[in-house]
């Protein structure tokens, strides 16, 4: 793998009529955790679709582990896990059946498997649920498995959406060690989240975007500089403004 | 293809069928419910009951130096015991008491009948020396049961009465409906249902599987399971063999259950073996239909009503329910898969026919090249349109 784990140049994604992604080009080394914040319907999650070969780019390149996204999707997808912004599990299959489906999707050994599946249990305090039909679970255990299965493989990247949306504060406390650890790992992390407490306390930079276009990028700190503010929530209401939008 | 990826999707909706209430109930218990529901009110019960017809025979071939032939069929029908013989002296007659409900079918046996048999004889290498007829045959439209039951044992006598135990040739002076070789004693109406109660049970695959396409797009599984290396032929693969596997539970199933209602069809290892074929192959013509269900619907809901556009009529034209229908919906049936796999097991488990028949080939063939073309059908609209 290239030391720039992802490299985009000039990414536009149109949806029929309208721009989601509008020229974005950005890039994101190797073991490096990177932000990707912007209000509701700025773009964030199209573009990790479009990292995560889901969507096609309208145009523009995108390479992930120096694989194109459009030529390679198989190459991109072995290094990859996501974690998508809604809880996306199997209710009637229990938390770890769902987390061993997953580790089977990605061919991994049996008992690489287990150790994997196991530790991540433990760590996200599931061990004693994971019998139990994800159906039945909260929604805040929810999310703690639906985080897990997109990184019991191991990936070399992960794309972590709002990971941790609707958890309680020990909840939240436990993700947040758990992404540090795989800074530690040297694995690249691209998160999004609405969150500037959680973005500034994790990302090595962050970038804002908004109306699909890349407005700032720089460490928490240099943007706080830069802006002469606080916190990160100051730097983010100012370039994006107060107006409340909806996703559409 | 990668088979530790097919076999955890297998395994994924194998769980799925057992663990999700609906599922469950659509494969598995109402098969079985309806199985045991049908065997109990149509005669199954105990394997030993028989159903009797009331057949009218209007015989006109009472003179001349041929009339033991008919004689001698007309005792062949009463030997049968599910068919109880009454005599009239015309059509009219006849017609009247089965306008009546008194009889469910009258037949009528032309004065051409025993030198038709007689010409075959005399020279049963050369049809162009026999003399042609045909019976003719008027049925109850309002009882569904004999409309299935009766023209095959009709077929069955007349084949034994002609021809007796020797092999039958193609070309014949005598017609009545399509040939078969019925095993005529001792059947009850639930022997001739029981057939297109296997189909009609997989027919239901269809909703089950646009449920699940349906249901775990809108909880973005299926663009989860995208972003993972999983290509689309081992995500359909597993598809297709999961709901292969659940035909195949199916069929046993019901053929359970219908053994303990009294069902003893006169089968082997391979009539069977043939049986779980077809069936497998026509679950996966059902997969086909869910997926293009899936791709129309915008939601789960929507499927299980869309979804319908694919069952009715495989409901009503190919299975059990069939018979009964007017000889234009009978025509139709030809167009549906599961006309195709209620004649193929007919033919096996009612007619005794052996595998290697062509006509039993003939079904496979038509219900192979149906499943395969709904399958990439379906394949190929989901992939294009049916995705997100």
């Amino acid at each position: 793998m290239n030391e720039t784990a992802i490299v985009i140049d000039k990414l536009t994604k149109k949806f029929e009529d309208v721009t989601a992604v509008d020229g974005l080009s950005l890039e994101v080394e190797k073991g490096e955790l990177f932000g990707l914040l912007g209000p509701n319907g700025a773009g964030k999650t199209t573009t990790i679709n479009v990292l995560c070969c889901i969507f096609e780019p309208t145009s523009g390149s995108v390479s992930v582990g120096g694989y194109d996204v459009r030529r390679e999707p198989e190459n991109v997808k072995e290094l990859i896990g996501v974690c998508p912004q809604d809880t996306a599990v199997f209710s009637y299959l229990t938390g770890r059946e769902n987390i061993e489906l997953f580790g089977n999707l990605h061919t991994m050994p049996k008992e690489k498997l287990k150790k994997n599946t196991d530790e991540l249990l433990e760590r996200m305090g599931l061990s004693e649920d994971a019998k139990r039909r994800v159906g039945k679970y909260s929604g805040g255990m929810r999310r703690r498995i639906n985080l897990i299965m997109a990184l019991v493989h191991d990936p070399e990247i992960a794309f972590l959406d709002e990971p941790t949306v609707g958890m309680d504060p020990q909840s939240r406390r436990a993700v947040w060690d758990f992404i540090k650890d795989l800074k530690k790992q040297n694995k690249t992390v691209i998160l999004t989240t609405h969150f500037m407490e959680e973005a500034e306390e994790l990302c090595d930079r962050v970038g804002i975007i908004d109306y699909g276009k890349l407005i700032a990028l720089g460490a928490p700190e240099q943007l706080k500089a830069k802006f002469g503010a606080k916190n990160l929530e100051e730097v983010f209401i100012q370039l994006t403004g107060r107006r409340i939008r909806e996703e559409l | 293809m990668n088979f530790q990826r097919v076999f955890s999707l297998v395994e994924k909706d194998l769980k799925r069928m057992i663990r999700e209430p609906a599922t469950l109930f659509l494969i598995i218990l109402f098969p079985v419910i309806l199985t045991i529901a049908f065997g109990v009110s149509f005669g199954a019960i105990g394997g030993t009951q028989s159903t009797t017809y009331q057949l009218g025979v209007v015989n006109m071939d009472i003179a001349g130096p041929y009339q033991q032939w008919s004689q001698h069929f007309i005792g062949n029908l009463t030997d049968t015991e599910i068919l109880k013989i009454q005599d009239y002296s015309s059509n009219e007659t006849g017609q009247a008491d089965l306008i009546q409900g008194k009889i469910q079918a009258l037949l009528l046996i032309p004065e051409d009948f025993g030198q038709s048999c007689d010409s075959f004889w005399n020279a049963p290498t050369d049809p162009s020396l026999w003399v042609n007829t045909t019976l003719t045959l008027y049925l109850d439209s309002g009882s569904m049961f004999a409309t299935q039951a009766i023209p095959p044992i009709i077929q069955e006598v007349l084949v034994a009465t002609v021809y007796g135990t020797q092999p039958v040739p193609v070309p014949r002076p005598i017609h009545i409906g399509s040939p078969s070789l019925v095993q005529a004693s001792k059947l009850t109406a639930f022997d001739y249902m029981a057939p297109g109660i296997f189909a009609y049970s997989a027919i239901f695959l269809t909703m089950t599987v646009a449920q699940s396409f349906t249901t775990d797009r809108e909880n973005g599984l299926l663009r989860r399971i995208n972003t993972t290396p999983t290509t689309s032929s081992e995500f359909m693969t597993g598809q297709a063999v999961s709901n292969m596997f659940a035909a195949l539970i199916q069929v046993a199933l019901v053929f359970a259950m219908a053994y303990v209602v009294g069902y003893r069809p006169n089968v082997n290892a391979a009539t069977f073996t043939l049986a779980f074929v077809i069936m497998s192959i026509f679950a996966l013509c059902n997969v086909g239909f869910g997926l293009i269900t899936a791709t129309l619907a915008k939601s789960s809901g929507a499927a299980t009503g869309l979804a319908f556009i694919f069952i009715i009529p495989q409901m009503f034209l190919g299975t059990f329910v069939g018979a009964a229908l007017s000889p234009s919906a009978q025509a139709a049936g030809k167009f549906v898969p599961s006309y195709y796999v209620t004649d193929a097991l007919t033919s096996l488990f009612l007619r005794g026919a052996p595998v290697s028949s062509p006509k039993i080939l003939l079904d496979l063939l038509v219900v192979s090249i149906s499943s395969v073309i709904a399958l990439l059908s379906g394949i190929l609209l989901f992939r294009k349109y049916g995705k997100t």
